[in-house]
């Protein structure tokens, strides 16, 4: 069994700090997710905020554990007012109970009733009246403070990490910053959590979903980017665009999502592994471009990074929505490999592995993160180094006999690069032979639409298709992002001693039939859980007929997380 | 050792083309390979790019590498080739409808990005491909397509003018009736440093029989060619009557590459994540 039977269960805090935008409450959020890391924990910070690029409302959800966390919790332990402007707007996405505590300055009003419905304690402590004592001093760093104060975390981490989140705004932000910290740690109140703090691990990596597919990009050989920027994608290509440059490759700021991807194709006809990013409406408009890529069978790879849709959608905010454009969107029968990350950490192995099996495959890889991975912080052991034997065929010195797209035993063809003698050949969206010419003949056609089904259908993907982990005659398949909610519930159960067996799906395509039939077969329940409004998945694995008729499908849309008491309900209580 | 100097017809592939008899594009494939063959270039580190069309079949013809990919994005795959591979030469070929319409976006960024390489406009102001409609380049009266039987109603493109403006560093315009002519503009082109682009009135035979008139419209331009002044240029373009040949434009603007360099490694790169 994996890292997940030792997957948080209560053993974890979760805060949520609020304000309107420009309070500071996602700074405020960092720094306290930082300074848990300092004393050890592993841990999560989502954010959540409205269209408004400045002025609208912004949370910083941020949970910790001695284990792993890879999704929120049903409910908050603490919930931070900075102020109460606009929190109507997101009260649904901070569930209390009466076991909550509420931290509030009495100078922002009294507590709205809606979040003080359940229950929840309130602690006062006047975050504007310190904070206006001090030079600069801003009122979120006292609620940090106190808040840290809340969670037991050691004053020490507290100002480390406030100089390291803080550092690059110059001394005086700091200082004043520190001051202010203290002031709310010092305030009459005591810490409210049992969780002992480790102590501080070397092996850490404080990394956002977004970087994690950078770095796992970089890991896959990618040396050629061109994107054009679009929330939630943008910082993966903000990430990389220095570091290419470092490692000898560049990136190119496209003139939109139609010139990315064919700036890819052409950069990877040249030899060099290339990759995009993109969310749902740029992967709308790239479309056309994987097709030729997988005709020419020039290797790419598309990150896309999901929002809410379809449309301009929620572009904020996550959604599990475009497995379908992902699988089915091309015209032709045009089979391709669809990936899925499932975790903040596994957003490295899977870019790379995705990266990887395109240069392998030669063929079109596309990775379905989503923004609730991308643009969330974790505190993760650092990812593991996978050496992967997968590296794109090349023909350096062809014959006269050379065949571009020549019929080999696993289907795929020596590929010749520009500057080889011998080797040219011109690639082409258009049917062709195996020697690349065009052609219409039903012969040509056939042969290569088989070529192209085979080299992914015969290929052996080894185990990394999917995390199984658990036993017993209940089952859920999850993919995605969906995965840590799953495996949530899945630690529960196990603890109680009952069991249930978790399938998450990292590769969506091709679709290994045989396997999930064989994990399926005495299956007698069944249930497939993500994050979308049609069951997408669970639409999909029926149409491949790997389902049985009995299985059941928990499909809630975004923006909403996918919460773990939810799933276990839907699975029929705890037993 | 010494490698025997090319000839033209060493750079043809051998394909048949799929044009029709009197197609203005045979003298521009035939221009080009004498272009490439004067030039001397070493035909594997060529690499000719298009679009969908039928002039973007040309690189089939040519025996360099060859990129045919989707209508209107030849520019795209051409300018990721030539940041991935500073090495090779790039030639980019394609067709009013492609350049102009379907593609229009990327021309005016490839103008302005000034990447080195050459892009060969045929324009016969008409979709030859999908037999017969109006392109950007098409008068707004021309009638004969049952798509705007009264015409498109709109002027129709000014592709020189259009460069300029984007910031190209060197525009002409060639015919396929004058192919020597047509094969000095194609050296220049290629030899440019930066984006260079050629407009070549490359009549259609099948759609356009009207511009067999073109062998008594198009002439030598009677302006001092080439200006380096935009100011100039753009007189020259806008006063012209569309048909007068030769090489209009030449500055030399900062050519973009992406900047690269090898002073790190992914091990270092990952240290920033450590706590």
């Amino acid at each position: 069994m994996s890292d997940s039977s030792k997957q948080a269960t209560s053993q974890s805090y979760s805060v949520a700090i609020t304000g309107s935008g420009g309070s500071g409450a996602v700074t405020t959020g960092r720094i306290l997710l930082e300074a848990a890391a300092q004393c050890g924990f592993q841990g999560l910070m989502t954010r959540s905020a409205g269209p408004q690029i400045r002025g609208g409302e912004s949370a910083a959800m941020v949970r910790f554990s001695q284990d792993p966390v890879e999704c929120m919790g049903d409910e908050y332990d603490l919930l931070v007012g900075l102020d109460w402007r606009n929190i109507e707007r997101f009260a649904d996405e901070l569930p209390l109970s009466d076991k909550s505590l509420i931290l509030s300055d009495p100078a922002a009003g009294e507590v709205p009733a809606l979040l003080r419905s359940n229950g929840a304690d309130i602690l006062e402590v006047p975050f504007k009246k310190f904070a206006s004592g001090l030079p600069g001093g801003r009122l979120n760093m006292v609620a940090l403070g106190a808040t840290a104060l809340v969670c037991g975390l050691d004053l020490k981490a507290l100002e480390t990490s406030v100089k390291a989140i803080l550092g690059n705004k110059g001394e005086e932000v700091v200082e004043s910053a520190l001051l202010a910290a203290r002031l709310g740690y010092n305030h009459d109140h005591r810490p409210r959590i049992t969780l002992e703090a480790p102590g501080k691990p070397a092996d850490h990596w404080s990394i956002t979903g977004n970087q994690a597919c950078g770095v796992g990009a970089l890991r896959g050989g990618t040396r050629f980017v061109a994107a054009y920027p679009i929330t939630p994608a943008s910082e993966i290509l903000e990430w990389l665009a220095p570091r290419l440059e470092k490692l000898g490759g560049s990136l190119l700021q496209a003139e939109d999502e139609l010139a990315s991807i064919n700036m890819i194709i052409g950069a990877s006809f040249g030899g060099v592994p290339s990759l995009t990013a993109t969310s749902g409406p740029g992967l709308s408009l790239m479309v056309e471009g994987l097709g030729l890529a997988l005709v020419s069978e020039t290797p790419v790879t598309v990150v896309n990074v999901m929002r809410g849709g379809p449309s301009t959608g929620i572009p904020t905010k996550s959604e599990q929505s475009d497995l379908n454009i992902a699988i089915y969107g091309l015209h032709g029968d045009a089979p391709h490999l669809v990936l899925a990350p499932l975790s903040i950490r596994d957003c490295v192995f899977t870019t790379q592995w995705a990266v990887q099996l395109a240069e392998h495959l030669q063929t079109v890889a596309l990775v379905l993160s989503d923004q609730s991975l991308g643009q969330s912080q974790a505190i993760v052991e650092a990812p593991p180094q996978r050496e992967l034997s997968l590296a794109r065929k090349v023909e350096a010195t062809p014959d006269a006999e050379y065949q571009r797209y020549a019929i080999t035993p696993d289907n795929v063809s020596a590929m010749s690069l520009p500057g080889t003698a011998g080797g040219m050949y011109t690639a082409d969206g258009l049917e062709h032979n195996p020697r690349g010419t065009p052609s219409s003949m039903a012969v040509d056609h056939r042969t290569q639409l088989n070529k192209r089904l085979h080299k992914l259908e015969d290929f052996d993907f080894g185990e990394d298709w999917a995390d199984v982990e658990g036993d017993g005659r209940r089952c859920i398949i999850t993919w995605g992002s969906s995965t840590g909610a799953v495996k949530e519930v899945a630690g529960w159960l196990w603890a109680q001693g009952s069991s249930i067996k978790i399938i998450s799906l990292r590769l969506l395509a091709p679709l290994q039939h045989d396997r999930l039939k064989e994990l399926l077969k005495d299956m007698e329940k069944v249930l497939v859980v993500e994050q979308n409004h049609a069951g997408q998945l669970f639409h999909y694995l029926h149409a491949e007929g790997v389902l049985p008729v009995s299985a059941e499908s928990l499909a809630q849309p975004g923006p909403l997380p996918l919460r773990p008491g939810r799933i276990l309900r839907a699975l029929g209580g705890g037993g | 050792m010494t490698v025997p100097a090319l000839k033209a017809k060493d750079y043809k592939s051998g394909i048949k083309a799929v044009w029709c008899p009197g197609c203005g594009h045979f003298a521009v494939l035939s221009a080009l390979t004498k272009a490439m063959a004067h030039l001397g270039l070493v035909k594997e580190e060529v690499a000719v790019v298009s679009g969908i069309g039928c002039s973007s079949r040309l690189p089939a013809y040519i025996d360099t590498y060859g990129f045919h990919g989707i209508h209107g994005r030849a520019l795209a795959a051409a300018s990721g080739l030539k940041a991935a591979r500073p090495d090779l030469t790039v030639i980019v070929a394609g067709g009013d409808g492609d350049g102009f319409s379907i593609g229009g976006n990327h021309f005016l960024h490839a103008c302005r990005r000034n990447m080195n390489m050459a892009y060969i406009v045929m324009d016969n102001e008409v979709y030859g491909m999908t037999k017969g409609q109006a392109s950007p380049t098409t008068l707004p009266d021309w009638s004969n397509s049952k798509m705007t039987p009264h015409g498109t109603g709109i002027p129709s493109f000014n592709p020189a003018a259009i460069a300029l403006a984007a910031g190209a560093g060197f525009i002409a315009r060639g015919f396929s009736g004058e192919p020597s002519e047509l094969t000095r503009i194609l050296v220049e082109a290629i030899e440019h440093s930066g984006f260079a682009f050629v407009q070549v009135l490359s009549g259609c035979v099948t759609y356009r029989p009207d511009q067999k008139l073109w062998k008594e419209e198009v002439h030598p331009s009677e302006s001092d060619l080439p200006t380096d002044d935009p100011v100039k240029a753009a007189q020259i373009i806008q006063a012209g009557d569309g048909k007068a040949t030769g090489v209009i434009y030449a500055k030399q603007f900062p050519v973009w590459q992406p900047e690269n360099r090898m002073d790190s490694n992914l091990n270092t790169i990952e240290k920033e994540f450590l706590l």
